[in-house]
């Protein structure tokens, strides 16, 4: 979507808060850093401790960093660290600008406070989000540090240059430090002066696009790394859910403790009373020790009265889906170009398909946890989470205060993968410490429990129809989508509008508005209202991006042969660059010929259509623009495939990629998330998935549940495109190409087509008897 | 009163017999370094030593160690210097990180039966550990790296 920045400031500006929250100059006492850094009764977190506390004599040029005496230069980070490295991406941005010495660089993990904006970390968005007011920030230190250190040398600001954390003027130089300590800078600029600095060009960049050991690493090697399920407090208690039988509309009837009261550490059951209506239905059971609460709550007996989807099925979901898509009046369209029925109405034939995905639950490998309690008169809640903007009301309404008497506490988090964006794990903790009258309780959910609540990717089916006139020409294209809506039922102010006006998600549609040139397109979002009432739809590592191409880009394969093109010719034909798909600055400077010269260099590099293979293994392409339209890394996929005819098993080989994400802030954190995102897209492809039965998933640990091992990984090569342009997102676009490229491989191995999402061995063997007696 | 040796120290916990070592380790003796994760052996996470082999502390027994020497990340090596460590930071394997600590348990007890192990001989002993972040092959680099540095020690040693 890449909205949701735009979507916060016009809420900013209606609700009065003004823009000056980001990128206004301040001195003083930043309270930023007593958040950072001083953590309470046990809680001790690992973030770098360093000297310059403000008050010490720092240098607070913005919010967003800070200079101390002793040169340390420490960078506020409000973006979750879940294994992106995004503290050292983002500070590699405002030091590189600042020109500070890398190895004085410190970050620091901050926690809520009105002040940073919009807290959010998903969407592959934290570089984009950041680049520009990051820059700006650091130029402003810099123009700073050189107008004082000018002073100091007994020269003009032009005579100096400010180069590895020093200003020089000649052969004489002065640290930042020691300008901090002797100038004691107070300068600030008002947020439009701050736009207005100049800024460095591309070339003089001395830290992004290099390599970095990322500042994270180290003490996730030694145990020493903090996650939000490591927090301790003085006084705490241990806390587990007796989950009810149904997402919503479960009703308590009775609770009998009599043998949860003989297991040694039982101290009380609490049925939750939820004014957000988060965790309806809920029973938590207190305990001194976490296994004495795991051995209490098997003990607790609950009756509820379920909820209305208590017998809802994966299968009622698709169906449902199904029909809405058949009714050609529901849902909201991202794109409804004039001109698309006149093409259908028209067409000599119309092409059609129909493809459809699993539901995929997250596993982050953490499982869901927070701590929370009352402490002198403000409610913390200590977790790891990725939306802190968003759920930090809902805890408030949930207790029944202001949101200023809440703070949440940053900690590592053990995988977000989008499952952190909702925080509605933190509600029922929360609850549990006020009805503790504000004691420490640490609510963590078994792997069980995790996954019976997990807000999972929602089962989805897509139809996607071409009109072809008599001379096979393209003259029209529908993509129509139903899955469950995350961001309606989390989020609904942040859904963006459509063409009729009506909100849509986003998130359940990004993908499909390719950047193909297909004539008049319609792509329609449509909400699967029976998923949304029988679990909460989540966002899931590359959202929709992550099954919109499983259509689209399977689609435009078997159009290709349906049209008896090759494939990869067919879709650079497509890719013209024209009208809407030309692209604009700063986000898509070049648009679509920057897609086809990913896939041209992926062809080159793979050998598709080149390499002669052994019988049965074949190369399938794919290529997306990464998460969204507005923000797009341009990705092209290439994975080779062999299928095992006897027991129709597809074994992935290698996987190759080329992606032009614009400027590499981080070249080895841009590798690592890419690799990781490419073995998610595997992983979900041959390997993961699960099903509503009964109105909830039916696998509840890794004994039914079986994401991609060790033993399942393929050869991977992945290039990025150099460039210069803004930098992108790749948390996810890794994942985008994988699936599609998948079943494109395995048709052009076996000839088999498959469209459903995961690839089971036994629908490819279905696959071949079908083919075989044909 | 269940007593044993914690990275080279006597150490006692006061906790049911059959509390899981995992919660005895985090919970009752502060040591986070080893986590939770799937709570049945299948994930990895809560790895640790138990006299030197790999053991899944989630499924041990508090009682069954009684008197055993454990090792876990905090007391693998007292700098944080093993090889096994030092390649995680070289090839920078850790992304979320929270599986690590088991991964570099795994993969420290793996090197002790395969000096010089194929990527069979990791994907065998390995598959048990689930990365979720799918630092799988970064995870094989730095065993191999850490592989040829402890051959090196011995060597020189």
């Amino acid at each position: 979507m890449g909205k949701l920045e735009r979507i916060a400031a016009r809420q900013d500006r209606e609700a009065g808060r003004g823009p000056t929250r980001r990128g206004v100059l301040l001195t003083g006492l930043g309270s930023a850093f007593m958040f950072g850094f001083a953590r309470e009764a046990g809680a001790a977190q690992t973030y770098p401790q360093n000297a310059s506390m403000p008050g010490n004599g720092a240098f607070e040029p913005t919010i967003w960093c800070s200079i101390g005496q002793d040169g340390v230069v420490n960078v506020n980070i409000i973006r979750a660290e879940m294994g992106q490295h995004v503290g050292t991406a983002l500070a590699r941005i405002i030091a590189d600008e600042m020109e500070a010495d890398w190895d004085k660089v410190r970050i620091t993990y901050v926690d809520t406070d009105p002040k940073w904006g919009l807290m959010v970390t998903g969407g592959s968005w934290s570089v984009w989000m950041t680049w520009d007011v990051f820059r700006q920030a650091g130029a402003a230190a810099r123009t700073v540090l050189v107008e004082e250190g000018a002073k100091l040398l007994g020269t003009s600001p032009a005579n100096c240059i400010a180069r590895n954390g020093r200003v020089v003027a000649g052969s004489r130089s002065v640290s930042f430090g020691d300008i901090v300590s002797h100038a004691r800078p107070t300068r600030s600029f008002s947020p439009d002066e701050m736009a207005k600095l100049p800024l460095k060009h591309a070339s003089e960049r001395r830290l992004i696009g290099k390599e970095v050991k990322a500042l994270d690493i180290p003490s996730k090697t030694t145990g020493a790394a903090i996650y939000g399920i490591d927090a301790k407090l003085d006084g705490m208690v241990y806390a587990r859910p007796k989950l009810p039988p149904t997402r919503y509309g479960s009703k308590v009837v009775s609770v009998d403790d009599s043998e949860a009261k003989k297991v040694k550490g039982y101290l009380r059951y609490i049925v939750l009373e939820d004014p957000s209506e988060t965790v309806p239905g809920w029973v938590a059971v207190i305990a001194s020790t976490y296994p004495a609460a795991i051995r209490a709550t098997d003990a607790l007996k609950v009756t509820w009265t379920p909820g209305k989807t208590a017998n809802v099925s994966e299968k009622d979901i698709i169906e449902h889906g199904r029909k809405q898509i058949a009714d050609k009046t529901g849902g909201t369209c991202v794109f409804n170009d004039n001109g698309v029925d006149e093409a259908f109405s028209a067409a000599k034939q119309v092409f059609e398909r129909t493809y459809t995905c699993a539901s995929v639950l997250h596993y982050q490998l953490e499982p869901m946890n927070a701590v929370a309690r009352l402490q002198d008169g403000k409610w913390e809640i200590h977790c790891g989470n990725q939306w802190q903007s968003l759920f930090l009301p809902v805890i408030a309404k949930a207790l029944q205060v202001k949101e200023t008497d809440v703070v949440m506490r940053s900690y590592m988090l053990g995988g977000g993968f989008g499952r952190r964006l909702n925080g509605d794990y933190a509600v029922p903790a929360a609850l549990l410490s006020k009805a503790m009258d504000g004691k420490p309780v640490k609510l963590i959910l078994t792997r069980s429990d995790d996954m019976q609540f997990d807000s999972f990717r929602s089962p989805s089916i897509q139809t996607v129809r071409v009109a072809l006139d008599d001379q096979k020409n393209l003259k029209g294209w529908q993509h129509h989508a139903s899955a469950g809506w995350p961001t309606r039922v989390m989020a609904s102010a942040f859904m963006a509008k459509g063409d009729d006006g009506k909100p849509y998600d986003q998130f359940a549609i990004a993908g499909a508005d390719h950047w193909y040139d297909v004539g008049p397109m319609r792509v329609r979002a449509l909400d699967n209202d029976l998923a949304d009432a029988t679990f909460r739809p989540g966002w899931l590592r590359s959202v929709s991006s992550g099954w919109t191409p499983w259509a689209h880009e399977a689609f435009v394969d078997e159009l290709a042969h349906e049209l008896g093109h090759d494939p990869v010719d067919f879709r650079l034909s497509l890719l013209t660059a024209k009208g809407r798909n030309a692209g604009s600055a700063p986000d898509s400077v070049g648009g679509a010929k920057r897609q086809a010269n990913v896939l041209k260099r992926l062809v080159e590099k793979c050998g598709y259509g080149k390499v002669q293979l052994p019988p049965d293994t074949a190369i399938g392409i794919a290529t997306t623009f990464g998460q969204e339209r507005a923000m797009p890394t341009w990705t092209a996929g290439a994975v080779q495939v062999h299928v095992d005819r006897k027991t129709g098993a597809v074994t992935c080989q290698k996987i190759w990629l080329v992606l032009d994400a614009g400027t590499i802030i981080d070249p080895d954190g841009a590798m690592a998330q890419t690799e990781g995102g490419a073995l998610w897209g595997l992983s979900m492809a041959l390997f993961e998935n699960t099903e509503i039965e009964n109105g909830n998933v039916r696998d509840r640990n890794l004994n039914t549940y079986t994401p991609l091992r060790i033993t399942d990984i393929p050869e991977m090569d992945i290039e990025f495109v150099a460039s210069t342009e803004k930098p992108m997102g790749l948390g996810e676009p890794g994942v985008t190409t994988i699936g599609a490229a998948i079943a494109n491989g395995v048709f052009n191995a076996v000839g088999v087509r498959l469209r459903h999402q995961p690839i089971r061995p036994a629908d490819v063997l279905k696959g071949l008897s079908e083919k075989k007696s044909a | 009163m269940i007593k044993f040796k914690l990275n080279g120290r006597d150490v006692s916990v006061d906790v049911p017999e059959d509390t899981p070592l995992l919660w005895a380790l985090r919970d009752e003796l502060d040591q986070t370094g080893t986590k939770f994760g799937c709570g049945v052996g299948q994930c990895g996470a809560c790895t640790v030593h138990v006299g030197g082999r790999a053991t899944r502390s989630c499924i041990t027994p508090v009682s069954s160690i009684e008197g055993a020497e454990i090792t876990t990340i905090e007391g693998l090596h007292p700098e944080g210097e093993h090889p096994v460590q030092v390649a995680w930071r070289d090839i920078q394997v850790p992304q979320c990180g929270y599986c690590q600590s088991g991964q570099i348990m795994q993969a420290a007890s793996l090197l002790k039966d395969y000096p010089d192990p194929t990527d069979e001989e990791i994907d065998g002993v390995m598959g048990g550990s689930l990365c979720r972040c799918m630092t799988y092959i970064r995870i094989r680099k730095a065993i191999k790296k850490a592989a040829a540095a402890l051959r090196e020690e011995k060597s020189n040693g």
